[in-house]
């Protein structure tokens, strides 16, 4: 409790368009290892010493040896701005982390485990997604991911790699204004019957649920989760809203 | 250490002196919980000041309206570096709860508890005069349940996670009893102006 924080430069390594409006920032840093869900602070400097600090959801597995960030671009934001326009390999910035103990999946927690992203909401939950691929974590697991059309889908290929190679994981991707692309897919809002069609196809109850995205997307499955019978109590909540 | 190539947006020269360090103003009203909102029903919600376990005074819905009223106008702070400007806020201060029950302050600490099982720390000495309330309405109409309808806790000189949505009662303890986001890192206090968010800020 008495040491005070340390804010760590960490250097850009790579940088990974992911869609166009998310991308990828990895980074060599030296941080604790984080439990997937935590996020960091990321601080920025200007030349005159003006700061400006944002929390990002770490996306890589705990123990990976880069850290990546994949940052959504808000045209009117302040900080996402510059890892889309300016950040290069080779540029340093300031993490302060990992932060935060309740939005953590850790590889020994109990089963069966949803997860419900809303676009750049998914962040946390790939980190989820990554260590358990690692780990050969074998409880049941439903992700249960969003965006208005396909090519807003990031990490979309990966995720499909992991669900081909584990047969207790299943997913099912959600566009809202575009095609689907393979027929078990939705192209229906979430909202209390899909998703109560969707936990019914899949056969759990989940006894972990994992909710990540805009705020009124959160809100939305948040409530349907309660009102399919999901506890209260197993349901974690993080809402991305308002900030740049 | 400068960013290459950052230059950053800097508030306008009204608003510096109204940014705690490391916030940007937001003109959104960002919901931040751990998990989904409760729907408290008018007719069961109960407030209930307690000293430990046992019960001080406790208050119906329609009790608590009828204490005097009190009014707030100002900015707010949010650990996740969005403030707000120029809220405002209408509810009942604690100094007047303490005083409705006809008791002074048994301990100089408090957890505010919540109707979904939050809890959050607040020293005595930052609820009273005239420092918080329990609000019950937002820029002039019931608080909505997204932003802890329909009562929370209001503490605008500290981060807002210590504003605890859906409240259900002021619990004083003996000791600083850490609540939910400080027992998962976040500091105990949480000074806006000293930038208190994290457990091992000064």
């Amino acid at each position: 409790m008495s040491s005070t924080p340390l804010w760590q430069s960490a250097a850009i390594a790579s940088v990974q368009v992911r869609t166009p409006r998310l991308k990828s920032i990895f980074l060599r840093a030296e941080l604790e290892q984080h439990l997937a869900g935590q996020h960091v602070d990321v601080r920025l400097t200007a030349d005159d010493g003006y700061q400006a600090r944002r929390s990002y959801s770490i996306a890589s597995a705990p123990g990976a040896a880069l850290v990546e960030l994949a940052i959504e671009r808000l045209d009117d934001g302040e900080v996402s701005p510059y890892f889309h326009d300016v950040a290069e390999p080779g540029d340093a910035i300031e993490l302060l982390g990992p932060i935060g103990r309740h939005f953590v999946w850790r590889p020994d927690d109990a089963g069966p485990l949803l997860l419900v992203a809303g676009g750049s909401g998914v962040v946390p939950l790939l980190a989820m997604l990554r260590q358990r691929a690692q780990l050969g974590v074998t409880v049941p697991a439903l992700l249960l991911y969003s965006a208005r059309e396909w090519g807003e889908l990031a990490f979309a290929d990966e995720l499909q790699g992991y669900e081909d190679s584990d047969p207790a994981l299943r997913i099912r991707f959600v566009t809202t204004r575009g095609p689907a692309q393979r027929a078990q897919d939705l192209t229906q809002r979430l909202d209390a019957s899909s998703l109560a069609q969707q936990l019914a196809g899949w056969g759990h109850a989940p006894r972990a649920a994992y909710v990540c995205g805009a705020t009124r997307f959160v809100e939305t499955i948040a409530d349907a989760l309660v009102r399919c019978g999901v506890d209260v109590g197993a349901i974690r909540t993080e809402r991305y809203g308002g900030v740049g | 250490m400068a960013t290459r190539g950052f230059t950053g947006r800097r508030p306008a020269a009204a608003d510096v002196q109204r940014l705690p360090p490391g916030q940007h103003e937001t003109h959104d009203f960002p919901v931040l919980s751990h998990g989904p909102t409760p729907h408290v029903a008018l007719a069961n919600w109960r407030f209930t000041l307690s000293h430990g376990p046992k019960p001080l005074a406790s208050w119906s819905w329609d009790e608590f309206n009828a204490l005097p009223q009190t009014r707030w106008s100002g900015d707010i702070h949010c650990v996740t570096t969005w403030s707000k400007f120029d809220t405002q806020w209408q509810g009942v201060a604690i100094d007047d709860l303490l005083a409705a029950a006809g008791v002074t302050a048994p301990t100089p600490f408090v957890l505010a508890r919540s109707h979904d099982g939050y809890d959050t720390n607040v020293p005595f000495a930052d609820l009273t005069a005239g420092r918080a309330m329990i609000a019950t309405r937002f820029d002039g109409a019931p608080l909505a349940s997204e932003h802890g309808g329909p009562a929370r806790l209001l503490v605008p000189h500290l981060y807002f996670w210590k504003s605890a949505k859906w409240i259900e009662g002021l619990r004083f303890t003996a000791r600083d009893e850490a609540g939910f986001w400080e027992l998962r890192g976040y500091h105990m206090r949480g000074d806006p102006w000293r930038e208190q968010r994290y457990t091992n800020d000064p």
